[in-house]
């Protein structure tokens, strides 16, 4: 393993080089994964089969705090990293900790704010619209959830082993698919919310 | 469900590969707790995370899956064989076709593909292993996974019967509303999440694992087509995903994606399949060019003919294959612009393809041809091949197409695309590894009579369709009237089939005759070839090369042996770092398994709670720190002196 000051830990050695080369590739098939629920989703965007349209049924401030937690966790994890290159484990886990605590914040605002759609008669069997709407929010919110879990077990292994090469990259490459799951809801809240409100 | 529908009952045929699949299972279990080799395949094979054996399991895999939709295939030609025949009848004949589509391209072709890929690539750009040899572990069991969940349908519940290509809404719940397409859905999502992971892994490999030295345009031909494919596979399988998981929502949980009622759109999933789909037939015919170049340049012992155009043409293939889908649905209500806009896209497929059939011509052309088994199936390739991209052409034209689409025609014409292009390249490629692979040879004289019958016996069987299809028989008949005049052509192919099966027996053949007695004396490099997988002992080593290859041309190895630089220095020699061996990949595989027989079934609760296994897995493999462990140089030198004799 090479001893290079300037390179960051989470880069030194093949294997962690090529684990972050694979990741970006991941992040591509992904890429084209949420294209492709977008895609269907403009398809069937209008057949709402008598059911409600987006239009009667979302919800400006909720979709607002939910933006604002996420776009603030990415703000964190962002902190997270800066710190971990700084070799600061403490300050690490402390925002990687608040990164959580907000995408908790998120996923829960998120079901709750199923739950209302649900009770307003808009379940994911009734329109060809809310199938689409359902699937690709679902999809985006299970990332976030299982990407809480993921973090949450490297959170143990910083504490555990503190910042190495191999969690420093680990902890990297959760922190691109955080960032990567933020700017797809940005997409969501453009393109799915504001274009459904207008 | 009731259990008395749980397994399938009531047809002979049925009944008896229940049988023999129940006495199968207990003969090997009885076969290897009698040979005491349970701990064995534990430790060599379950565990293994070496890329060599990982792509001998894909291939055997697929060897099996060949048989299996081998069988169906038969079964199809012995129904239509004459007019109006009761062996199966429409709903038998449905499952049938279906299971053979699937099968063949999902879990023939593709690993048949990936193994030889698997046991190749690092070979052919001197690694040690592939980037990530615990997830290509993975990769391969989930696919084995898949493709038995998918193979035990017929036995269990009931076959999946709209089609390989499941179109809506004869493929919802509405119209079929058995478990056989929940299987379709789940088994081939399971699969599809190894190949993904594969398509990550070799990208990696091939961009960062290479030789000193390797640059992109010295790689062999057949890592180019890999790297390319691989990138297709990347791009296109999340596709594959979204339909997929579409499906079985709408299957499952009642949404409306592609139903036909309360706003879901049928088109949808024809356009996804296809996105996927055009590209998946590139998927399996590029390596297979790879392969084909490889074999062409070694048996001209010639260097190969245009590199630089070779590369450029697979690059454009790749691109190409992405705007093409629509060709599959000209007559589905398209505008005229925009079927005019897919006939230009996909007749330009050609131009590159055609540049590579040159090119090989190009690299034959006053070469001094050996012609081995490897050599005849690459000969044979051309002209068949050919063939089917003349008639893709004809399909392409979209107004002439409302007189082709779903006839045998199309069926033909695929036929004389995929069985010279991927299967011919399969055959190719296994007896020109499979010294590599094995030790010795496979027999060239019964590969003779596996040549012959089965080129002869693809001809006999899918020549004729094209003219029952110009006659007007569309596709997926299971019978017809003597009045239609296509009894004899039908007949002809029918036989034309059973000689294929007598091919595919001679290879069996071939491989029990060579296992048994072929010679063990093959040296590290029997064809006299030119790229490095032919520089390490054969089988090769573990650890693959004692030291890394140093690259500085095109075709090192060869140009090496011609300047007479060849041999290993005793000084040269240091530890060697591998990985370990793992039993997540397995454990997380029969998990996905286990989830997914419970999805297919639409039993909810146990499928969440074994989901728990899954989880499970994730979290063993995150606390993992297993680094490998390392060969002494002592080991690598007593290994390596047993191949080349003394080191200096
Ligand atoms: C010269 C290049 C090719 C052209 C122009 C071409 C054109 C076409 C067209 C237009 C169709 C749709 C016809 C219809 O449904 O009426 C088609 C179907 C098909 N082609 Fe090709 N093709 C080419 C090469 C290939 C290759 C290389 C493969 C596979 C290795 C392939 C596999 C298939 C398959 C599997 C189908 C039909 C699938 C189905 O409907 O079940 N084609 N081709
Ligand atoms: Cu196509």
């Amino acid at each position: 393993m090479s001893s290079q000051s300037t390179t960051p830990l989470e880069y030194q050695g093949q294997q962690n080089q090529m684990t972050i080369l694979g990741f970006w590739i991941f992040l591509g098939a992904e890429i084209v994964l949420f294209s492709t629920l977008f895609a269907s989703y403009f398809v069937l965007e209008h057949n709402t089969a008598g059911g409600p349209t987006g239009e009667e049924l979302f919800m400006l401030k909720e979709v607002l705090i939910e933006t604002f937690l996420l776009l603030t966790s990415s703000f964190t994890c962002g902190l997270a990293i800066h710190e971990m290159r700084n070799g600061n484990k403490r300050d690490t886990i402390v925002w990687l900790i608040v990164t959580l605590l907000l995408g908790l914040g998120f996923v829960y605002m998120e079901i709750s704010e199923f739950i209302h759609y649900v009770h307003e008669g808009a379940t994911i069997q009734t329109s060809g619209f809310l199938s689409g709407f359902f699937t690709l929010l679902g999809t985006h919110g299970l990332h976030v959830s299982l990407g809480i879990g993921w973090v949450t077990l490297l959170i143990i292994q910083m504490m555990k082993r503190g910042i190495t090469p191999v969690t420093a990259r680990k902890v990297f490459v959760a922190s691109l698919y955080w960032h990567f799951l933020d700017v797809v809801w940005i997409f969501i809240f453009t393109f799915v919310y504001l274009k459904g409100m207008m | 469900m009731t259990w008395d529908q749980f397994f399938v009952t009531g047809d002979p045929l049925i009944l008896a590969s229940q049988i023999a699949i129940a006495l199968t299972m207990v003969g090997l279990v009885v076969l290897v707790t009698y040979l005491k080799r349970w701990k064995w395949l534990w430790k060599e094979w379950f565990t293994t995370v070496d890329h060599k054996k990982i792509g001998i399991m894909y291939i055997l895999a697929g060897v099996v899956m060949f048989f299996r939709g081998g069988v169906d295939g038969l079964m199809m030609k012995a129904q239509t064989s004459r007019p109006e025949l009761e062996f199966l009848d429409a709903q038998h004949y449905d499952e049938v076709f279906t299971t053979h589509g699937v099968i063949m391209i999902l879990f023939m072709a593709m690993p048949m593909l990936i193994g030889i890929m698997n046991v190749v690539i690092p070979l052919q750009i001197g690694a040690r292993d592939v980037a990530f040899p615990k997830l290509n572990a993975l990769s391969f069991w989930v696919f084995f996974v898949g493709a038995m969940l998918f193979n035990i349908s017929f036995v269990i519940g009931g076959s999946p019967d709209a089609g390989w290509t499941a179109y809506f809404p004869l493929a919802g719940k509405e119209f079929t509303p058995g478990v056989g397409n929940n299987y379709y859905a789940i088994a081939l999502q399971i699969a599809g999440i190894g190949t993904l992971a594969t398509g990550v892994n070799f990208i990696v490999t091939i961009l960062k694992m290479r030789a000193p030295g390797m640059t992109l345009m010295k790689m062999p031909m057949f890592t180019w087509t890999a790297l390319v494919t691989n990138v297709i596979i990347v791009a296109a399988f999340p596709i594959l995903t979204v339909a997929l998981a579409f499906m079985t929502l709408d299957r499952l949980f009642g949404t409306h994606f592609f139903t036909v009622a309360a706003g879901g759109d049928p088109m949808l999933w024809l356009n996804l399949f296809w996105l996927w789909g055009h590209p998946e037939v590139y998927i399996v015919v590029l390596p297979a060019f790879g392969m084909f170049s490889e074999v062409i340049s070694t048996f001209s012992r010639k260097n190969l003919y245009g590199y630089k155009s070779m590369v450029a043409s697979i690059v454009g293939i790749a691109f190409l294959s992405m705007l093409v889908w629509v060709h599959h649905f000209y007559t589905m209500g398209n505008s005229g612009a925009v079927n005019s806009v897919f006939s230009i896209t996909t007749m330009a497929i050609a131009i590159p393809t055609g540049v590579k059939i040159f090119n090989w011509l190009f690299t034959m052309r006053k070469g001094r041809i050996k012609f081995t088994n490897a050599m005849l199936w690459s000969l044979a390739f051309i002209p068949c091949f050919t063939i089917g991209g003349v008639t893709g052409v004809m399909l392409a034209m979209a107004a002439a197409d409302y007189q082709y689409h779903n006839t045998m025609f199309l069926v033909a014409h695929f036929h004389y695309v995929l069985i010279p292009g991927v299967v011919f390249a399969v055959f190719a490629g296994l007896y020109y590894w499979w010294p590599k692979m094995f030790g010795f040879k496979l027999n060239e004289k019964i590969g003779y009579w596996h040549f012959w019958l089965f080129v002869i016996g693809f001809n006999v069987t899918f020549m004729p369709m094209f003219f029952v299809g110009l006659d007007g028989m569309s596709r997926r008949m299971f019978t017809y009237s003597a009045s239609t005049g296509w009894g004899p052509l039908l007949g002809l192919s029918a036989i034309g089939a059973l000689i294929l099966a007598a091919g595919f027996a001679a290879l069996c053949y071939n491989i029990y005759w060579s296992f048994r007695y072929a010679s063990r004396d093959v040296g590290n490099d029997p064809w006299d070839a030119r790229t490095l997988e032919w520089a390490t002992a054969s089988p090769p080593p573990h650890y693959n090369f004692a030291k890394v290859p140093e690259v500085s041309q095109l075709d090192e190895f060869w140009e090496n042996k011609k300047a007479g630089i060849t041999g290993l220095k005793k000084n040269e020699i240091e530890e060697i770092h591998m990985p370990s061996n793992s039993w997540t990949p397995l454990f997380m595989a029969v998990a996905f398994g286990i989830v997914g027989f419970f999805l297919v079934f639409e039993w909810f609760i146990p499928a969440a709670i074994s989901a728990v296994l899954i989880v499970i897995g994730l979290i063993l493999n995150s606390f993992d720190y297993d680094h490998g462990y390392h060969v002494s140089v002592e080991e690598v030198e007593e290994t390596e002196r047993k191949w080349r004799g003394d080191l200096k």
